[in-house]
This record gives C-alpha cells, sequence and structure tokens, in this order.
C-alpha cells in the first residue's frame, strides 16, 4: 500500500541531495493560495500532482476528515454548507463587524460567541485562523512532497493593506500549521520583488493589486536592489468576489423576475456565487456566455455580456482608481513621473480593470508576470534572502495610521500612515487626577477622527502609577511597529523610572490559551486524520483479499481438501471481524494471515490455468488470457509490496 | 565621544554598530538624529548623501539581515532601524530639521498645540485659508498651493542663513513660519485630491 502513496520512484526525486530544511514562500490569497520555493534568485512555483499551482482556498469539513482545494470547491454545489471559502476576508475580525461581510458572502457564523468571529460547517465551529490553518498546512505538504524537505519556515504575503489583527491572526494560523513565520511581506511589495529581481525593473512603479477580497496599491522606488515603498493604500474589503456578489445579484434578480421570488439559505447563495464566478472568468476572454443556475431543484438559464459585466463593476473599478489617486498624492507624485504600472491578483484579468487602469496611469500595464503568481514568487524570493543572505533590501512601511484614544472619543495620530517600518515612537501621558495610579489606553488603527470609526486594536491599562497630583506623574508609552507591520507597546514612569508591563489585549484576536489548545488540537487532529485514512487504505487491502477469495472459491473450491478449506474459512473470518474493528495492525494480520493460507491453493489455481490455456490456445491469446487474470489472490499480494 | 563599550557578546572591541571580533551588533547609543547619520549637526545638508548614507546603514541594520540571528541581536536591528527612519524622516524635512537643530542647540521651540501666536503669522494663515476655501476647481487649489510652496522655499533660505549666522530666535520664528505652511499645504493636497475625485 505504501506504493500508493508514494509520489516518486526512488532516486528520482526533483532535488536529491537536499536534505536540509527548505524555506517557503507562501500568497495566502482570499481565493487560491500558493507556494514557491527559490534557489540562487529563481522562485519557482509548486504544483500539486496534477500540475495545478493554484490551491484554491476552499476547505471541506466532512465527517472528520478536511479536504483543501479543488475537491472542496467543488463541493460548494452539492454541499455548500460544509466548505468554507474567502476565509481572509474574515481574518482578524470581531463577530459583530463582520454579520454585514457575512451576509455578503454566505457564511454561517456562530454568534453565540463574543470576541473572534466563528464560522460553522460541516457540523464544526472554526475560526478563521484554524481554517486558513489548514490551507496552510496543505501548502506545506505539497512543499515537502514535491521538494523531499522538511518545510518549517516561510515567508507569508499579506495585503498591504492588512491591519494588525488580521496580521497576527495570519502568524496565529501559520503556528497551526507548523511554521515559523520568518517574515509577514505585503503582497504589492512582493510583487515588486519579483519584478525587480526577475524583470531586473528600475524607477518609480506602481503595483494594483487587486485580489478576490482585497485591493492593495503601493508605489515603490526600485533602485540598485532597494525595494523602497514610497507610499501605500487600498482597501481591506474590495476585490474580485465583490464583482461576483453584484454578478450573482443580477443572476438572482433575474431569476425571480422569471421564477418568482424564492427564499435563500447561505448555501444557495453560496451556489449563486460559485456560478457568478464562473460567468465572470469567462468573461475575461469571452464576450458572452450562459449558465445553469440549480436552486431548490429550479433550474434556470442566466446569460450574461461585457458591457452588463461592466456596468455592474463599474463603480467597484472606480473605487479603486480614487484610491490610486490618494496614494499617488502621499507619494506627492504624478501618474506621468512613473516608469511603469504592474498588474497583481487574479481579478486584474477583468478587461474593465485594465482598460481604467491604463488611462489613469496613462500607460498599458504590465503583466509579464503571470498576476496569479507573481506575489508568491516574491515571497519565495524574500525567504531564500532572509535565511541565505541577499544584497537585495526591502523597505516598506505603514499601511494605516496608528493612533490612540483622546477626551472625547477623538482620535490622536501617533504614527502616521507610510511611515517607513521599523518605526518607533514615544508618547509621554500624564495623569488628569489626584492620586490617579491608573490609564487606560485605547489603540485603533486607521485615519477617522473619531476613534470608534477606527479599528480598535487594543486596550490596556498602566498601573502603578505613584499617586502624585494630577499632572506631575510622567508616562512615557513606546509605540513600536515591527518589519512585519505588527504593533508592540511598552510603558515606563518616567520620574520613578517604574517599567510598566503592558498586557495588550488584541481587540479581535486569539488568546495565547486558545491558541495553545488550538494546536494541541490540530496536532491531535493531524493524528487522527492520519490514523482513520491508514485504517481506511487497510480495511480496502482487506476486503479486496476477500472478494478475491470468495471469487476463487467460486470457481476452484474442488482443489482444496477439506481442512485447508476450513482453515480459509476461519482466516476470512478473522479478518472479516478485524476489519469491522478499529485496529489497523489486526487488519495487516489477518490479511497476512489470510494470504499465507491460501498461498497453495492460489499455486495450484495457477497451474489448472495454465494446463487449460495449453490445451489448443495459441501463444498469443495465452499471454492475453494471463493478463486479464481474475484480479485473484494476487491481488491482495501485491498490496503487500 | 568616549572610549567604545566592549561587546555585549564576546568583550571585543566595537566600531559603534559591530563588534570586530564576532561581528554581532551592538545596540544603538543616544545621541542626535545628526550623529546617528553620521553627518556634521547643520541645517544645510546634502540631500544625495542623506540618502546614500541612509541605504548604506539599512543595509547594515535592517532586520532581514538579521532574521536568522539570535534574540538580542533581532531586537537591536530594530532599534537601530527605527531610529534611523527617525533621523532620515527628521533630517530630509526642512522643517523638522530645523526644529531638530535648535533642541539640539538648546533653544527648544513651544510644541504644536501651544504655540504663542504671533499676529502676524496668525493674520497671514488666515489670509492663505481664505484662499483655499475659494479656491474650487483642481488648478485653482494647485494655485494656491503653488504660491505656499514658492514662500516655503524661500523661508528655508533664510533658515539657512539663519543658522549660518547662529542667530536661534530668528531661526525659531522662521520655523514657525514654516510649520503653518507645511500644514497648510497638507490641507491643500488633501482638498486637491478630494477635488479631482
Amino acid at each position: 500500500m505504501a506504493t500508493l502513496l508514494q509520489i516518486h520512484e526512488p532516486g528520482q526525486t526533483p532535488m536529491p541531495h537536499a536534505k536540509r530544511a527548505l524555506a517557503v514562500g507562501i500568497d495566502l490569497g482570499t481565493t487560491n493560495s500558493l507556494v514557491a520555493v527559490s534557489e540562487n534568485n529563481k522562485p519557482m512555483v509548486l504544483e500539486d500532482v496534477n500540475g495545478r499551482a493554484l490551491l484554491p482556498s476552499a476547505v471541506l469539513y466532512q465527517a472528520g476528515q478536511i479536504v483543501v482545494g479543488d475537491q472542496a470547491r467543488a463541493a460548494l454545489k452539492d454541499h455548500p454548507e460544509r466548505v468554507v471559502v474567502s476565509v481572509k476576508r474574515l481574518m482578524g475580525r470581531g463577530a459583530e463587524d463582520v454579520m454585514r461581510v457575512a451576509n455578503q458572502l454566505a457564511y454561517e457564523l456562530d454568534s453565540a460567541q463574543a470576541g473572534m468571529v466563528r464560522i460553522k460547517a460541516g457540523g464544526r465551529v472554526l475560526t478563521p485562523v484554524e481554517v486558513s490553518g489548514h490551507i496552510l498546512q496543505e501548502l506545506r505538504a505539497r512543499a515537502e512532497r514535491v521538494t523531499g524537505r522538511e518545510v518549517r519556515q516561510a515567508v507569508i504575503t499579506v495585503p498591504a493593506h492588512f491591519d494588525d489583527g488580521a496580521r497576527n491572526a495570519t502568524k496565529d494560523a501559520a503556528k497551526l500549521a507548523g511554521l515559523q513565520v520568518l517574515r509577514l511581506v505585503n503582497e504589492p511589495t512582493a510583487a515588486a520583488l519579483a519584478y525587480g529581481l526577475d524583470k531586473g525593473a528600475e524607477g518609480v512603479f506602481v503595483v494594483y493589486d487587486l485580489g478576490g477580497g482585497t485591493f492593495d496599491v503601493s508605489v515603490l522606488r526600485l533602485q540598485m536592489g532597494v525595494f523602497q515603498v514610497l507610499a501605500t493604500g487600498g482597501h481591506a474589503q474590495l476585490g474580485g468576489d465583490d464583482f461576483d456578489r453584484a454578478v450573482a445579484e443580477y443572476f438572482l434578480a433575474d431569476r425571480a423576475r422569471i421564477l418568482g421570488p424564492e427564499k435563500l439559505s447561505s448555501g444557495d447563495t453560496k451556489r449563486a456565487l460559485a456560478v457568478a464566478r464562473q460567468a465572470r472568468e469567462h468573461l475575461t476572454t469571452h464576450e458572452t456566455g450562459s449558465w445553469p443556475l440549480d436552486i431548490n431543484h429550479r433550474l434556470s438559464w442566466q446569460s450574461l455580456d461585457q458591457d452588463t459585466l461592466n456596468q455592474l463593476i463599474a463603480s467597484k473599478v472606480d473605487q479603486t482608481i480614487g484610491i490610486c489617486r490618494g496614494v499617488l498624492a502621499d507619494a506627492n507624485l504624478e501618474p506621468e513621473e512613473l516608469n511603469g504600472v504592474v498588474l497583481v491578483g487574479g481579478a486584474t484579468r477583468t478587461p474593465l480593470v485594465q482598460k481604467q487602469v491604463a488611462a489613469y496611469f496613462g500607460k498599458p500595464p504590465l503583466a509579464d508576470i503571470d498576476p496569479d503568481q507573481v506575489v508568491a514568487l516574491g515571497a519565495a524570493l524574500q525567504a531564500e534572502a532572509l535565511t541565505q543572505g541577499s544584497d537585495a533590501l526591502l523597505l516598506d512601511v505603514t499601511p494605516l495610521s496608528l493612533g490612540i484614544e483622546t477626551m472625547g472619543g477623538l482620535t490622536e495620530k501617533i504614527i502616521p500612515r507610510n511611515t517607513p517600518i521599523p518605526a518607533a515612537i514615544a508618547q509621554e501621558f500624564t495623569t488628569y487626577q489626584d492620586g490617579q495610579t491608573a490609564m487606560m489606553i485605547h489603540v485603533a488603527q486607521g485615519e477617522r477622527e473619531l476613534i470608534a470609526e477606527n479599528r480598535s486594536l487594543a486596550r490596556f491599562v498602566l498601573q502603578g502609577i505613584p499617586p502624585l497630583t494630577a499632572g506631575a506623574a510622567r508616562i512615557r508609552v513606546l509605540f513600536a511597529v515591527d518589519a512585519d507591520g505588527l504593533l508592540t507597546v511598552s510603558a515606563e514612569e518616567t520620574t520613578t523610572g517604574v517599567r510598566q508591563e503592558v498586557a495588550v489585549k488584541p481587540s479581535y484576536g486569539l488568546s495565547d490559551e486558545e491558541l495553545a489548545a488550538m494546536l494541541r488540537a490540530s496536532i491531535e487532529h493531524a493524528r487522527d486524520d492520519m490514523e482513520e485514512r491508514t485504517l481506511r487504505e487497510a480495511r480496502v487491502d482487506g476486503e479486496r483479499l476477500l472478494h478475491a477469495i470468495e471469487a476463487a472459491l467460486r470457481i476452484d473450491a474442488d482443489l482444496l481438501e477439506a481442512g485447508e478449506r476450513q482453515s480459509i474459512a476461519g482466516g476470512v473470518e478473522r479478518l472479516r471481524a478485524a476489519i469491522a474493528g478499529r485496529d489497523r495492525g489486526a487488519i495487516l494480520d489477518g490479511v497476512e494471515a489470510l494470504n499465507a493460507v491460501t498461498e497453495p491453493f492460489a499455486a495450484r489455481r495457477m497451474d489448472r490455468g495454465i494446463r487449460a490455456a495449453l490445451q489448443g490456445v495459441a501463444v498469443s491469446a495465452l499471454a492475453e488470457r494471463l493478463a486479464e487474470r481474475p484480479e485473484g489472490a494476487d491481488g491482495g499480494h501485491s498490496t503487500q509490496k | 565621544m568616549t572610549a567604545a563599550t566592549p561587546c555585549w557578546s564576546c568583550g571585543g572591541t566595537t566600531d559603534g554598530l559591530f563588534c570586530a571580533q564576532c561581528n554581532a551588533l551592538q545596540p544603538p547609543k543616544p545621541g542626535n538624529l545628526f550623529a546617528r547619520f553620521g553627518v556634521p549637526a547643520a541645517f544645510d545638508v546634502d540631500g544625495a548623501e542623506l540618502e546614500r548614507r541612509y541605504f548604506e546603514l539599512q543595509r547594515k541594520l535592517h532586520p532581514d539581515k538579521f532574521a536568522s540571528r539570535g534574540a538580542k541581536e533581532r531586537e537591536y536591528s530594530l532599534q537601530h532601524t527605527a531610529n534611523l527612519n527617525e533621523a532620515h524622516k527628521v533630517l530630509r524635512s526642512p522643517l523638522l530639521r530645523a526644529e531638530h537643530l535648535l533642541r539640539v542647540k538648546g533653544h527648544a521651540m513651544p510644541d504644536g498645540e501651544h504655540t504663542v501666536a504671533d499676529p502676524e503669522i496668525l493674520m497671514h494663515a488666515l489670509e492663505m485659508r481664505e484662499a483655499l476655501a475659494e479656491a474650487s476647481t483642481r488648478a485653482e487649489i494647485e494655485a494656491v498651493a503653488a504660491g505656499a510652496r514658492t514662500e516655503a522655499a524661500g523661508i528655508v533660505q533664510e533658515l539657512s542663513a539663519a543658522f549660518a549666522a547662529n542667530d536661534l530666535a530668528v531661526a525659531e520664528r522662521l520655523a514657525l513660519r514654516l510649520r503653518y505652511l507645511e500644514k497648510f499645504s497638507g490641507e491643500a493636497r488633501e482638498r486637491r485630491v478630494r477635488a479631482s475625485a
């Protein structure tokens, strides 16, 4: 049975010499994910056994099994309630702020729990971190299988616009998948790295990255191996998914006109979105098309042409151009000052997107590198640079302003957006009441004036402030953003020099305990999953042998003596009992024992077969007959290899 | 300059950044931003030289170069580059550079919020703000912004002269005017983005 699992013949693994651990680059996308490796600055995307590079970011949960990828996406049609898609849009988000998105994207949420949002699928209740962890695990397994090396470290890309909560959630997901994150790299920056290192691009470039669920635009200066991000902007909830939603709404409205109104479950919505996706992808290369939509056993054919699609998505595309304008203003640049525009993300294949981007920037966009792969390739280059060293230098910025709440619920910006990272800013606070010994600090991320309109990151309490008159104590709080774009906070009371322990409780994150529990569960699950699989394989082998023996007994029972017949019957009985149980060892023993007792029988059958065959049969026909021998006892033998 | 402290890792001699023996990254030392960049503490700086030094130091100190080193060096790298980015931001901007240089010379400027208003500066700021409020098209806004830019460029020249003469009171007043102008330019830029949207 080992032969069923072994992908490469011995000695033919693609990289046979290398056994050391490998660091990979991962593009963990809303719609699709990829894994790539780089050696000697030559990155390549790793494919699955069917030669596919894109792993659909869909996870199917059914009967103790977790299936990631194409099979999971295909299951959307028949079992939408067991499949989770577009989970990236929920990363680092709280239960309440996600309800709006949830309705649009057809997740079934567990509203009973506060804090981090939880998704229901296939009878499980899952956090987005776990679902992403399962996708990462699949990519890691792919990388290990293709390279034959251990993979424990990765550079993972995130939308430049991902906030602190979403970045932390991504790191936690990697932890669950057994991966150490060497660096979180912003997706447009990774794409620029691929262009700069692979294509030798120099000058000022804009990367327009429209993915499944997120939109990023970054302006970078590329010169002599330095990749300097000048400004970045985007939208954390704007992408190809929104195009799909517009198309799905159009389809459903069209259906309602013909078939009358119908009540839709979240599964129905998922189904409509899947058909919309198909339609949109078709229209990247065709003018028109039509697709069947089967909901509640009522079939309708939905058609869509290029012009209608353009009308449906025009406002979303305009929104991305508006964001581009803002980012260029932040970088203090005019469109004509740019050397090029790079397209990244599957949704940039949309003809209207290409047209509008070309019109705004005044030049045809570049897509020399596959827009689906370019981010993963850049991540792989960075993984190599971080582990093997590199002359390239990547200087990124904070995508969103970091601020704290001040009197009246206003935001005071501490680290403005587009500040180069790492960044550290110290801010001094004082008490406003006599004898005050504690102070609450609320940190949020975003550009709005009112704190409530920004994304809350954390609240923490500074304690142990010496009880002085109001305004006398001086508390110095240091806000630091590291190279992953993650915030840490530390504080010190400067008049006494007492260092404060700041426990930052993320507003929508997982606590260390929760993460540890998930990690344990995932390890146990992985073991369960593996055990379940080997058990199933053993059962299949056992059953195959039983069938073969039954068939042989029906034809050639006369070759056996009574005693032999009895011991075979006993062996069959024991194997059958073992198969009914859950002890894989017992099944394997049963198979082996039965093979042993049936060996003389098999030999005698072979003799008879040959004798019969030789009676007046041409040699060629004999060979044919031997080749089509019934799946006899030797079926069991071959599994013993 | 005091004698360099020995390397935290092996006790060897250091060049201030790295240990000459074991090549370990050393913790950042206090000092003004000019010193961190290795340029003289003066208002006039060579922009190209500043950029060259910035990239050179980033190449040596950036956390990406320490991804596979120990926790202590990774932490020092973070501190060094956070300082470097801060120093780069300040030294590149005439306003921030002037303010920092005044502080280095022991002539601290009042904070933005508590500025003792100079009536002349205030009057001028009000006039400009009115002009911006009246401008509605992109071109009109751009014209107002261009006026502010020209004025700022003139102030930067005057600042250079004031610092050269070590006239810190004049420098402070110029820096205040520049602060208003920069704030105004930022608002004009935002208006322009919205106007064209």
